[in-house]
């Protein structure tokens, strides 16, 4: 009964981790320019497929794993100078448009690149499970939980600590008043995009050796992704990351205890009933309307 | 100017009136009746995206419960292809209503979260259903009668959905001219200044919500019966995406817009089969590129470079 829960428990926090990351991925951008990142899942795709195709091309597996967030944060960088900044105060639906567009360009172009097969990566550091109480825990969830755990803090720390972070916090709350303490916004909007892509990207990487990686894979992952950070009030980065994890929780419990066919479907029926009966998401804060 | 707008409806009627009679194959005609039936789809939608100015991820699964409402009801239970017709129309604005009251107390991209977990909901139920949908693979759908007369060869269909489709664009453009369709606009250039001035906001969005998913129901019923197979494919998260794409291509707001949108977006895939492996990408760019060139959408761009309004 016990083990049970556990091995449910694991395996929700592990996927929710990556759901964590590519949550904050979400908020990032969001708090930046306002624009919901419908490609932020195909990052995620993006890191597992790349890590995969640098370590079978030989190369050393830490240099590989480098590379494969670094190309994905290179993508982003280019989708927020070649798409997003020529369109700057467009309307919601074209901002979505144009991502939506981007992550259907990434995703056939992985395609035709790597091809439509599922792909695995090895796990980091072997395949030996740990038994806990009964129910067993895979060496990499360890490493999943962990570079997720350093990446939180990390962010806080330059968020609260650096003065870019503080930059960057500064836009969100308020752009014109950014810009005229002398905030260079078009580098905020770089940075956000980079980071969040590289976010996603790390957070692919860690799952492939666990969930397989296709070049599909990212759209189910982003939506949960996005789900993760509206459950944490869109634009909170503390929600977003106990989102994902909550996120992740409540599917691997609904797969176990009530249908695994309906497991896709758990993350929707939650955001649906908080958006009925929380409509801030869970930590999110008052919103007043200016007119 | 009154005039000018009718003009375009003309324009739509003699082309369905002669276009059976050029075009070379069924193949065609059949892509002309796929085009109508989206045309009408994204005229429902475009009410919702451009002129309530709220956007629905989730169309397709609408779509869906109208299509297998068409399909599963007559039989397994030997309903009449109209009443079950009927029967998903009512579900999908009862389901509609019950959603979008408490979201659109809400402002900002809640909208899209919630139509969008609700189509991936619905689309999954689909898959998950097997004993009554057929699951992945679908099911086939019972031919479509009215009043003893079978709707069957594509000449018919041609007919009934040209007329849906002339009805549909003058009932859209009388639609936005009238007290409803002022007050709708009125919201989406200025909620506090709507409301101010007596439009009950919510009243009115869930109203144009509900009736965009009504619509789209039901011609969901109509591509099933149409098709006369269906498959979970049809109210998937991609379709939805389609359908948005279609409205925002044609242009926001614009009903003719909402025609050329379709037309434009169901010949693609025809166009683009030529680039094999390489449609995804071409489609991508696309939307990129005319969102990014043409953010106003393809009918209001020309129609203000040629100096005429809608």
């Amino acid at each position: 009964m016990l083990a049970q829960f556990l091995q449910f428990l694991f395996s929700g926090i592990t996927v929710g981790a990556t759901y964590a990351l590519a949550a904050l991925g979400f908020t990032l951008i969001y708090n930046a320019s306002n624009v919901i990142n419908f490609a932020q899942g195909e990052f995620i795709m993006l890191g597992g497929m790349l890590a995969v195709f640098f370590t079978q091309a030989g190369l050393p597996l830490p240099l590989a794993l480098l590379l494969a967030i670094l190309v994905p944060a290179v993508v982003g960088v280019l989708l927020e100078k070649l798409a997003i900044e020529p369109v700057k105060g467009a309307e919601t639906v074209t901002l979505i448009i144009i991502t939506i567009g981007a992550s259907l360009v990434i995703r056939g172009l992985t395609a035709v690149i790597f091809g439509k097969g599922t792909h695995s990566l090895p796990a980091f550091s072997g395949d030996a499970p740990i038994e806990i109480l009964g129910a067993t825990l895979l060496p990499q969830s360890l490493w999943v939980l962990g570079v997720t755990a350093v990446v939180v803090v990390a962010l806080w720390y330059f968020f609260n600590r650096t003065l870019q972070g503080k930059a960057m916090l500064a836009t969100s709350y308020n752009r014109l008043a950014a810009e005229l303490v002398g905030i260079n916004t078009g580098w905020v909007l770089f940075m956000s995009f980079a980071m969040s892509a590289a976010l996603g990207a790390l957070g692919g990487i860690l799952i492939t050796p666990i969930t397989l990686t296709s070049y599909d894979a990212g759209i189910m992952l982003g939506l949960k992704g996005f789900v993760a950070a509206v459950v944490g009030g869109l634009g909170n980065g503390l929600g977003a990351v106990l989102g994902g994890l909550l996120v992740g929780i409540l599917e691997a419990m609904g797969a176990g205890y009530i249908s695994s066919a309906y497991k896709d479907a758990m993350p929707f029926v939650l955001i649906l009933l908080i958006l009925f009966f929380m409509p801030r998401g869970l930590f999110g804060g008052k919103s007043t309307d200016r007119v | 100017m009154k005039k000018n707008v009718f003009f375009g409806l003309y324009l739509i009627i003699g082309l369905l009136l002669v276009l059976p009679f050029v075009l070379p194959n069924s193949f065609y005609l059949d892509l002309v009746i796929r085009m109508a039936i989206n045309a009408v789809i994204v005229l429902g939608l475009n009410l919702l995206i451009g002129f309530a100015g709220q956007i629905s991820l989730g169309h397709a699964g609408f779509l869906g419960i109208g299509a297998y409402a068409s399909a599963v009801l007559p039989t397994h239970f030997g309903w009449h292809p109209l009443l079950a017709m009927g029967a998903g129309a009512a579900v999908t604005g009862l389901l509609a209503a019950l959603v979008a009251r408490p979201i659109f107390k809400l402002k900002g991209h809640y909208l899209a979260m919630a139509t969008l977990g609700l189509g991936i909901i619905i689309n999954i139920a689909l898959r998950n259903e097997a004993q009554w949908t057929g699951g992945p693979d679908g099911m086939p759908v019972p031919a479509m009668g009215l009043f003893g007369f079978e709707l069957s060869s594509d000449k018919h269909w041609y007919w009934a959905v040209a007329l849906l489709l002339s009805v549909s664009v003058w009932a859209s453009l009388n639609l936005i001219d009238s007290p409803f369709g002022r007050a709708l606009r009125a919201l989406h250039g200025s909620e506090v200044a709507a409301q101010v001035v007596g439009v009950d906001v919510v009243r009115y969005k869930v109203a144009i919500f509900v009736l965009s998913a009504v619509f789209a129901s039901l011609m969901g019923s109509v591509t099933a019966h149409y098709g006369g197979f269906v498959t979970p494919n049809l109210a998937d998260f991609f379709h939805s995406i389609e359908l948005v794409t279609m409205v925002v291509i044609g242009g926001m707001a614009s009903v003719y817009g909402s025609v050329i949108g379709a037309v434009l977006l169901t010949a693609m895939p025809q166009a683009l089969a030529t680039f094999e492996g390489w449609e995804t990408v071409a489609f991508g760019s696309i939307l990129m590129l005319s969102m990014i060139f043409m953010p106003k959408g393809l009918v209001p761009t020309l129609a203000a470079k040629f100096g005429k309004g809608e």
